[in-house]
């Protein structure tokens, strides 16, 4: 088996990983306008509820995925209400700070709560590799998370085109003063499309339990590459935070393995500068719609 | 059919209608005449519910609208054409024109509006899957006057139709703010060019520091010596 192609195969895989943490943030970015710093959290969150659910009630992480999705939906609709809807109108650092006291106010509950131990759902099906038509070896847990991951944005995105509610969410992004004007109840908006991007991390975190261990401060881990795809794509693209995925699982896979490993995120850094020096508004993103 | 009794309404501490009372009955064509700053926008935004009046009623068909949002207030039938177009520049015509019939009422027979808006303004027809924020500021503000036709209102409000445009697309936008007349729909309109809009109109209001001080039909405000001077320059 050639290395090149395997490498290929493992970043691509990787950057499934990395669109699915990044889309829900993709999207209440995109649309609400605030940078959610809580992000990882709610993962690591969903990732320790997703062991609940396995190691508790046997139930398996892929079932578990619907009901988690349905749970953080109504969560992140409450947390956008309850916190962020009073602060829409105030500073952005104000923002910053509600979202940051969030995001630690969780990762300390869980280090309360869980120990600092790391807790694996245990589903050997999931690290066991499958063979791609002789060229590469993958896991097969990754392969479902891609999947998963394609198939979320593409459904997101035929939501936001093609349906009458997504029409008006798309419509709060591009103009918040007219669309009331049409009737459309705004804070509404905002509720469920932070509700919906919370839910598209339920999943994440459920899809992602059976090859990543939940511990308190997974989130971290995974959030500051979320968003450097957030940036990359386009500030609100779904299609370029996909593609921006793709692009730092690939440099980081074939980084890792031709230059160094420790070096991975300074090369996908001065891939990201190099871009944003190009397209300052990113891959996918829209002069003055950032 | 819209009644605003002494208004008042501001922007925080800052009040800016003083007392304004006008009313429009159905199948009038009403205007509001005024310098910049007397307060015409900010009328159309309180009567849209953009902003909360601070005192006096406003009230459509007797119903009180002081604890409606904006989108209540679409659904008495009262929609907006606001000053700059404001359309949603990334989306198609098309969806502009749907997003004009958001509500559940509008959006139950959405595709025969399209149809009767799109036979009123042909040239909408031809740049239906063009991006709105190609467009230029005539064929844009066509399209913001079909997005409002859209919500089959029974009152249309426009601001500054013409504002920004040349000459002879201003023309055309009239042709277009006639055809609305024309077709039954109730017009409340604020606009610059005032010549035209006392010709078409029933009767017109005169705003000056959030006050009306003086109305009548629309062709009398046209003849009205104060009038001329301040608003015409002659
Ligand atoms: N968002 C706002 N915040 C504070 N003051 C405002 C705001 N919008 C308008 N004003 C003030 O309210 C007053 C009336 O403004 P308004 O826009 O209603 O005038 P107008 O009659 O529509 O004028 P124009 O012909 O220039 O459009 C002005 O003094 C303006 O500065
Ligand atoms: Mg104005």
């Amino acid at each position: 088996m050639d290395i090149l192609l395997q490498l290929i195969a493992n970043g691509a895989l990787l950057g499934g990983v990395f669109a699915l943490i990044s889309i829900g943030l993709t999207l209440i970015f995109g649309i609400v306008r605030v940078v959610n710093f809580a992000h990882g959290e709610f993962l690591m969150v969903g990732l320790y509820a997703t062991w609940i659910m396995a190691s508790q009630l046997g139930l398996h992480p892929y079932v578990a995925a619907l009901p988690l999705a349905v749970v953080f939906f109504f969560l992140g609709a409450l947390m956008q209400r309850a916190i962020i809807q009073p602060l829409m109108n105030a500073d952005p650092h104000i923002q910053i700070f509600a979202t940051v006291g969030i995001g630690t106010a969780l990762a300390n509950g869980a280090l309360m709560l869980f120990s600092a131990d790391l807790r694996s759902v245990d589903l050997p099906w999931a690290r066991q590799a499958t063979d791609l038509w002789g060229i590469a070896s993958v896991s097969r847990g990754n392969l479902v998370a891609f999947f998963v991951s394609f198939a979320a944005t593409g459904a997101l995105i035929a939501f936001l085109n093609r349906t009458h509610l997504g029409r008006a969410i798309r419509a709060v992004a591009q103009n918040r003063y007219a669309a009331p004007l049409m009737g459309i109840d705004v804070n509404r908006i905002y509720a469920i499309t932070f509700g919906i991007g919370t839910g598209c991390v339920g999943l994440a975190a459920a899809v992602l339990a059976p090859l990543y261990p939940a511990f308190p401060t997974v989130g971290s881990f995974f959030v500051l590459t979320a968003f450097v795809v957030v940036v990359l794509g386009g500030m609100g693209s779904l299609e370029g935070a996909v593609i921006g995925a793709l692009i730092i699982g690939l440099v980081e896979s074939l980084a890792g393995y031709y230059i160094a490993p420790d070096l991975k995120e300074v090369v996908y850094f001065a891939i990201f500068l190099g871009i944003l020096i190009v397209r300052p508004a990113g891959l996918f993103g829209v002069r003055g719609n950032e | 059919m819209l009644r605003l009794e002494n208004l008042r309404a501001g922007y925080g501490p800052v009040t800016v209608l003083q007392d304004v009372s006008l009313e429009v009955n159905a199948g009038e064509v009403v205007t509001i005449v005024g310098g910049n700053g007397a307060g015409k926008t900010t009328t159309l935004r309180a009567i849209c519910g953009l902003i909360k009046p601070t005192g006096g009623r406003i009230t459509v068909d007797g119903k009180d609208t002081a604890r409606l949002s904006p989108p209540g207030i679409v659904d008495l039938g009262i929609t907006m054409v606001p000053e700059g177009r404001q359309l949603f520049p990334f989306m198609t015509v098309r969806e502009n024109l749907m997003l004009g019939a958001y509500k559940p009422a509008a959006r139950a027979r959405i595709e025969e509006r399209m149809e009767e808006v799109l036979t009123l303004f042909p040239r909408v027809r031809e740049r239906l899957t063009q991006l709105a924020g190609s467009l230029s500021g005539g064929e844009q503000q066509m399209v913001a006057i079909a997005r409002g036709m859209m919500a089959n209102p029974k009152l249309l409000m426009f601001d500054e139709p013409s504002l920004g445009l040349a000459p002879l697309i201003v023309k055309q936008v009239f042709g277009i703010v006639d055809r609305v007349v024309a077709s039954g729909t109730t017009v409340l309109i604020v606009e610059q060019n005032i010549v035209h809009t006392l010709q078409i109109a029933t009767r017109g209001y005169v705003l000056e520091n959030g006050k009306v001080v003086m109305s009548d039909t629309g062709p009398a405000l046209l003849k009205d010596p104060h009038v001329k001077r301040a608003y015409l320059g002659v």
